[in-house]
């Protein structure tokens, strides 16, 4: 409270100041002089002093000595009177500030009375700023206060526009404008363009009070999308700390592109609403996130992110605007997501054989080459060729029907090869036949040598292994040649002329007449293998000179492989059976293979660590012979030598990539031990593959020097989807189920169907749509007509049962 | 073997008047000899007594139409025996395949005179040791400490020779005719009697007693020449094809129901025959009345002063004189040649036509004693089919097993295969087995686990009331856990008064498959085998204990269980999360990448392809599986080796359409829904 002269003397320049000039205290001002006292902290705040000034009774100077000058309020800029206020538009705490702050901020808050005066403010300000338009329904209510108390804050920043003509509503695009509430939008005009187009706005939904008003333009403020790259979890943007909801659009390298302007797009419905973030799987190792390609986080602490599986943007949008929805969704994904783990994933085809071969089902396969037993003709069938092959099979077995596939093409290979006859039998029409013939697998092939024995096949169920051993088990195991020349043949591959295709290794037998021991074993072997390997056997008098030829002394073995012309001799110094079986199998495998799908199982039996060659195409001749010089050295004892062709075993790329991440640099030499520790080395690009390097770098892997380039999985092979649980299923329908006593009323004769045992009214709680229906249309159901029935039932009884 | 030899000798040597045998069959009826047949072919010493000249004596009589009610089905499209059986309701089980029913007769419902051709041949084609004319007119024990089970049968026939038995197989049905004593029960004919020609029937007024399949039976004879039929008994009509039980009325001879329904005259009527009386009026006309009204009578006065219940009630319902009152109330078990020792006792309530038996079909009185056959069936009397034919062949299979196990040390026959047959092999069983078919939720299959679960040995139709004391009775070791494969109904489906033909009667889901109604393979995993205790507190309707986990296949219109998606597939599942195993099929080409780049091997690589029985497959076959996602094509992959393989470009909408979202299978061809 300040005398004229003390105010005037303390206005400072630039320094806004309120005051109300009062003579006595006359009782009408008396409640305008609290509402200013009261307005005098808020505007303090903002800068504003608010003076009293008390008018000595005989002042008659501008602003103490006019008549009417109580009723007025006057506003000054340091000394220059900004304007006058009549002090009933000052009629509360609200209205003094608003009008005060809308008198200062004359350039920061343009008034409009016309759609024409906005759409020029809007189109000056395209590509500077943005708006901020705000529609109070009259000037002086707390709406208007926030505006302006945003106005002082934002001003600088956007340019305010203020109406109170609810004309100027409909433009903002609502037809149907509530023209009793106030308004405010965020026109985003910095980025438009186009001089045609209004600018994009953003309406507040919230009521217009400062704080909302400030988070409003804080969240305009705010990058459209984040992009993050980080755990989802430990993410927080402005719209976190704000209480809004933040959207994760999860995306990936390839479809990042489309994944943007999905996000953009979804960014701007949300915009004011919630935050959005486009989140790269790629960076992200989260085995959910592939599952999901929705995360939304809420701001509520303690609540774990929600990962969704939604359809279209339109969903996106729901989740955040209706609560309740969100609720619902949320449910409803929950449920999905069970019934998807429940149902949807656990009803797909997840074994590629049973898939591949239901894919295949409608194919007619060419059978014509293959004769159809029954169990009538089984065994008449049998006696008709020198050897009956026979493919048990069962008809809706999916295994069985992938093999049937390569027996077909087994019988076009063989096509018109006399002395065999390739057949089957379902066993599913015949068990009996099957239950006889000791066939407890499906599949099974039998070969059945007419009026004696049979063989069972133990190969690869692939064309070419069953081919071949169908072909090398026509001839006799061992074969017994008769002179030293069907020997020497024999060696060279020459004999028998018609399996010179099959084989690759032959392994001869020479024994001297003394030797019969040894010879009952390898022929007994040859029984064994027949089929496998090509055995020859020689123990005519001369066959010493044949021994002596190749450098043993009988009973021993003579190795010769294909595709070299060398003779390997072994002298035969354990005679059991087994142990002769043993050697000829390992003495038959390759030193340096070339290991594919088909012959890997033999060399996983050595259980020895695999050194291999990773190659795109055939090794070099180099490459090659330091190989086998390695393969030929000490190491042969201690790990298999082989290489991988990768475009004969494509398959091989996966093995790498599981190695490295990446196909390396081909070729790539890689130890790995499968049986024990699982651990793969790579030998050093910058090394060449030659005998002494890989040597010192074996060495070198023993003593634990290198560090290996992965460890394989020792992870167990468990069920790759959970089952339908039908127990709990029965415990949530049956609630007796679960009880391990007998406290369940048993069933007594009087009970009847419709109020029958728990189980049957659940069982039925679960109708589809029809049963419903039909509940509800079938006569006897309804409780109509109840009464009458029950009486006619009485009546019927005392007539008709009671004798 | 030594102790049978022992016993054997023990008999020579003592020289007495009495003949022994390892096994004494009663009877030469179908169980007879279906238990005769096991005995020969397990070549054990066994005798059956047959009291008549011939087998199956009762067949020689009844039905007295002649129509037999088992289904002789000729033709079923399938070639598979064992499927085929679960069609066959006559044949009795042998290796023998002249001895098939179907070559016997060619109606739907033969003849009874061909049962008995069929039994003549079956005892004489296989050479069964049957003697004939030897009626067992008493039974007995004899004490003794070696004897297989602590005690002797001794059976003494007509002429009182003794035999003498270490075990006693009772095959000798119910035969003894059900009669009721009510005053003026005299002037009732019984169906053992009564004329089958319907000419004495001509304008006749019939009441039958009795409500059974001989009932309806006597009456679809005459329905058509009396004046009519009324039929009175105590509980209502039971339909087959309602409880699912093929003892109750069956829609063959319901032509009364037509009748009734139609207002033809002809009636049923419930009440208790127990209360009733019969008077004879002077004409020869038989009343109905009740028994309580002539024990107030005077018993001097002569039929007029007897009240009937038409002088006090004038609309009552029999009020009508009947010509002729027909027994036809079926038979019991014959109880009069058991010595008190033996303690044979008639079952409680409604099965004390039957004698008390275990779940094993050893008498619960006598160790050593088996009840086989039609006197069998109280184990599953309304239930299961053990009372008929085409059940009790294979209970008697199951006892037989269990003697050769108890007596002679030969467990019970069972086939170890690896796990990867574990899916397959119970697919077969459940599409085939008849006996698991006909003798359902009575007869199971056991898987016993071996240990780490890399192999399991498969036992055949066990009787799943003596599960608990499987080890013993099997020889078999089940410390690993166990499936037991059943048959059944939807439980609260079948029921005398319920609707079996309301809509949506089938599930087609493989996911709601606990709720199918129909038969259906049922699989209970127990990781233990259950206990006498658990057995006890099993619930009501159910023939298992509380499982460890459990799984239906879903019921099938065809009962053809072989659907990869809706039957396999979930099974497959099931038996993996309860082994805790992945039980899928791999080509090679996914073994050899698993040999290279896991520790481990999934059990079909590591039992087929590491073993050099991988599967290959064609060319064909992998592309179908690279298409389905299933198997990777690395000839492909050279440009984009780092794209995983399932990502998909595409506009915003595929986009959010996220690419885990699995594609939907078409929905299953729903199938009677769609009827």
């Amino acid at each position: 409270e300040l005398s004229p002269q003390e105010y005037f003397s303390s206005l400072q320049p630039g320094r806004a100041s309120l005051a109300y000039f009062s003579h006595n205290v006359s009782p009408g001002a008396q409640p305008f002089l609290e509402q200013i006292e009261n307005s005098a902290e808020a505007l303090q705040d903002y800068g504003i002093s608010v003076m009293k000034v008390n008018c000595p009774k005989e002042d008659v100077s501008r602003y103490c000595g006019k008549e009417n000058a109580i009723r007025k309020a006057y506003l000054f800029r340091g000394s220059m009177l900004i304007r006058e206020f009549p002090t009933d538009a000052l009629f509360d705490v609200n209205s003094i500030v608003a009008n005060v702050l809308f008198a200062l901020l004359f350039n920061e808050v343009k008034y409009v009375e016309t759609l024409a005066d906005l759409h020029n403010i809007e189109n000056a300000l395209k590509g500077k700023s943005n708006m901020v338009f705000a529609y109070v329904p009259a000037t002086g209510t707390a709406e208007h206060r926030a505006v302006m108390e945003a106005a002082f804050v934002y001003g600088t920043v956007h340019q305010f526009v203020l109406t109170t003509e609810a004309a100027l509503l409909k433009d903002t695009g609502n037809d149907e404008p509530d023209v009793s509430s106030a308004r405010l939008l965020f026109c985003h005009c910095q980025q438009a363009t186009d001089p045609a187009q209004p600018c994009r706005r953003t309406a507040m939904e919230q009521a217009l009070t400062m704080l909302n008003i400030h988070r409003h333009l804080k969240l305009m403020g705010a990058p459209l999308v984040t992009e993050v790259a980080e755990d989802p979890e430990k993410v927080s943007t402005i719209h976190l700390q704000l209480g809004l909801p933040l959207v994760f659009i999860l995306s990936q390298k390839e479809t990042y592109e489309a994944d943007r302007r999905t996000a953009e797009f979804v960014a701007w419905q949300l915009l004011g609403k919630a935050g959005v973030a486009l989140l790269s799987r790629d960076l992200v190792n989260l085995n959910i996130l592939l599952r999901s390609n929705v995360a939304l986080k809420t701001p509520d602490e303690g609540v774990p992110i929600k990962y969704l599986v939604l359809e279209d943007t339109g969903e996106v949008i729901t989740l955040v605007e209706d609560k309740n929805k969100v609720e619902q969704i949320q449910e409803d994904e929950e449920e999905e997501d069970e019934e998807d783990k429940e149902n949807n994933d656990q009803d797909i085809q997840d074994d590629q054989v049973v898939e591949a071969v239901s894919r295949d089902k409608k194919r007619e396969l060419p059978l014509e080459q293959i004769l159809v037993l029954t169990e009538d003709t089984f065994h008449s069938a049998l006696l008709e060729t020198a050897r009956t092959v026979v493919l048990f099979y069962a008809s809706w077995e999916a295994v069985s029907l992938a093999v049937l596939q390569s027996y077909t093409e087994v019988a076009s290979h063989l096509k018109g090869t006399g002395g065999v006859l390739l057949s089957r039998l379902n066993c599913w029409d015949w068990p009996g036949v099957c239950t006889k013939e000791n066939v407890t697998q499906f599949p099974t092939i039998k070969i059945y040598e007419k009026g004696e024995r049979s063989v069972m096949y133990d190969g690869m169920w692939g064309t070419e292994e069953l081919t071949s051993f169908i072909m090398l088990s026509r001839v006799s195991c061992p074969l017994k040649l008769a002179t030293i020349e069907e020997a020497e043949g024999y060696l060279r591959g020459e004999l028998p002329s018609e399996l010179s295709s099959y084989h690759h290794t032959s392994v001869l037998g020479v024994f001297s007449t003394a030797t019969s021991e040894a010879r009952e074993a390898f022929e007994e072997a040859g029984n064994i293998l027949s089929g496998h390997v090509t055995m020859g056997m020689y123990f005519e008098d001369d066959a010493l000179a044949l021994s002596r030829k190749y450098a043993v002394s009988p009973p021993a073995l003579l190795l010769a492989r294909s595709g070299s012309q060398s003779v390997e001799g072994i002298g035969l110094s354990k005679q059991s059976v087994q142990d002769m079986v043993q050697m000829i199998r390992y003495a038959s495998l390759d030193i340096f293979p070339e290991i594919t799908v088909q012959n890997l199982p033999h060399f996983l039996q050595l259980r020895k660590p695999f050194l291999i060659l990773f190659s795109d195409g055939d090794i070099s001749q180099m490459e090659s012979e330091e190989m086998l010089k390695l393969a030929k050295g000490r190491t042969r004892q201690a790990l298999v030598a082989c290489w991988l062709n990768l475009k004969r075993t494509p398959v091989g790329r996966g093995v790498l990539k599981a190695y490295f991440a990446t196909v390396p640099s081909l070729p790539v030499l890689v130890w790995v031990n499968l049986h024990a520790g699982g651990q793969v080395f790579k030998f050093p690009a910058e090394q060449t593959i030659a005998e002494p390097n890989i040597l010192s770098w074996l060495e070198k892997l023993k003593a634990g020097l290198e560090i290996p380039s992965s460890t394989l999985s020792e992870e167990d092979w468990k069920p790759p989807l959970p089952a339908y649980d039908f127990l709990q299923m029965m415990e949530k329908a049956v609630p007796e189920v679960p009880l391990h006593t007998s406290h369940h009323h048993r069933d007594t004769p009087a009970r009847h169907p419709p109020e029958s045992s728990g189980g049957d009214v659940t069982v039925r709680e679960e109708p589809s749509q029809d049963t419903k229906a039909e509940k509800v249309g079938s006569p006897g159901r309804d409780l109509r007509g109840t009464a009458p029935r029950l009486a006619a039932r009485e009546k019927q009884g005392r007539r008709h049962s009671e004798l | 073997l030594g102790l049978a030899l022992y016993t054997g000798s023990l008999c020579a040597a003592s020289g007495t008047a009495f003949l022994y045998h390892d096994y004494c069959v009663i009877g030469a009826g179908p169980s007879g000899l279906q238990a005769a047949y096991f005995l020969q072919q397990a070549g054990r010493d066994y005798i059956v007594f047959e009291r008549s000249h011939a087998p199956g004596s009762f067949f020689a009589l009844y039905p007295r139409h002649r129509k037999l009610i088992s289904i002789n089905k000729q033709y079923t499209g399938k070639s598979n025996s064992e499927f085929n059986l679960r069609h066959d309701w006559n044949s009795l089980l042998s290796h023998d395949p002249r001895l098939l029913f179907r070559r016997y007769s060619r109606d739907f419902f033969p003849d009874a005179d061909t049962m008995v051709r069929y039994l003549e041949d079956f005892a004489s084609l296989l050479e069964l040791k049957v003697q004939y004319n030897t009626a067992i007119i008493h039974v007995t024990l004899e004490r003794d400490e070696q004897a297989w089970n602590g005690h002797y049968f001794l059976l003494t026939d007509q002429d009182r020779q003794i035999y003498k038995c270490s075990s006693l197989l009772v095959a000798t049905g119910t035969w003894v005719p059900n009669v009721v004593n009510f005053p003026g029960s005299e002037y009732v004919e019984g169906y053992e009697t009564v004329s089958i020609n319907p000419e004495d029937f001509a304008g006749q007024t019939v009441l039958i007693l009795g409500r059974g399949n001989s009932a309806f039976e006597t009456a679809e004879n005459i329905l058509g020449v009396t004046n009519f039929i009324h039929m009175v008994s105590r509980s209502r009509v039971r339909l087959s094809w309602a409880t699912h039980y093929v003892g109750d009325l069956r829609a063959i001879n319901n032509g009364l129901l037509d009748t009734y329904q139609l207002k033809s005259l002809d009636g049923l009527l419930e009440g208790d025959l127990e209360d009733l009386a019969i008077v004879k009026d002077k004409k020869g006309k038989l009343h109905i009345t009740l028994r309580f009204y002539l024990e107030n009578r005077n018993t001097s006065a002569g039929i007029n002063s007897i009240t009937l219940p038409q002088d006090e009630l004038d609309n009552f319902a029999t009020r009508a004189p009947y010509d002729r009152v027909i027994r036809c109330l079926g038979w019991k078990f014959d109880f009069s040649i058991y010595n008190r020792s033996l303690r044979m006792m008639p079952g409680k309530g409604n099965k004390k036509k039957y004698p008390q038996i275990k779940p094993s079909y050893e008498s619960r009185g006598t160790r050593g004693l088996f009840v086989l056959g039609t006197a069998s069936h109280s184990v599953d009397f309304r239930k299961s089919a053990g009372g008929f034919i085409h059940g009790f062949r294979y209970t008697t299979r199951a006892v037989h097993r269990l003697l050769e196990n108890r007596h002679h040390g030969v467990p019970w026959p069972s086939t170890v295969y690896p796990i990867t047959q574990l899916t397959n092999s119970i697919i077969k069983r459940v599409n085939e087995a008849s006996g698991l078919y006909q003798m359902f939720s009575v007869l199971a299959d056991i898987i016993l686990l071996r240990e780490n679960a890399t192999a399991f040995e498969y036992l055949e139709e066990y009787p799943v009331g003596v599960l608990a004391e499987l080890e013993v009775q099997t020889g078999r070791k089940a410390p690993n856990g166990l499936f037991v494969i059943i048959m059944e109904y939807g439980r609260n489906f079948s029921g005398a008064d319920k609707d079996v033909f309301y809509y949506n009667r089938a599930v087609g889901e493989a996911q709601h498959a606990w709720q199918s109604n129909f038969l259906h393979p049922v699989i209970y995993y127990y990781k233990h085998l259950p206990t006498e205790h658990e057995m006890r507190l099993r619930l009501p309707d159910w023939p298992l204990p509380h499982p460890d986990a459990v799984h239906h296949i879903v019921e099938d219109f065809l009962t053809d269980w072989t659907a990869p998606n809706a039957h396999i597939l979930p099974l497959r599942r099931f038996l993996e999360n309860c082994l805790s195993t992945d039980l899928r099929n791999f080509f090679a080409e996914s073994c050899f990448l698993f040999a290279f780049t896991r520790q481990k091997l999934p059990p079909f690589c590591q039992q087929g392809y590491v073993r050099t029985q991988g599967l290959v497959g064609s060319e064909g076959l992998r592309r179908h599986a690279v298409q389905a996602g299933l198997l990777e094509d690395y000839a492909l992959t050279d440009f984009s080796g780092d794209r995983p393989p399932d990502s998909r470009h595409g506009s915003q909408d595929q986009l959010l359409r996220d690419h885990v979202i699995p594609v939907r299978p078409l929905q299953h061809l729903v199938n009677t829904k769609d009827e």
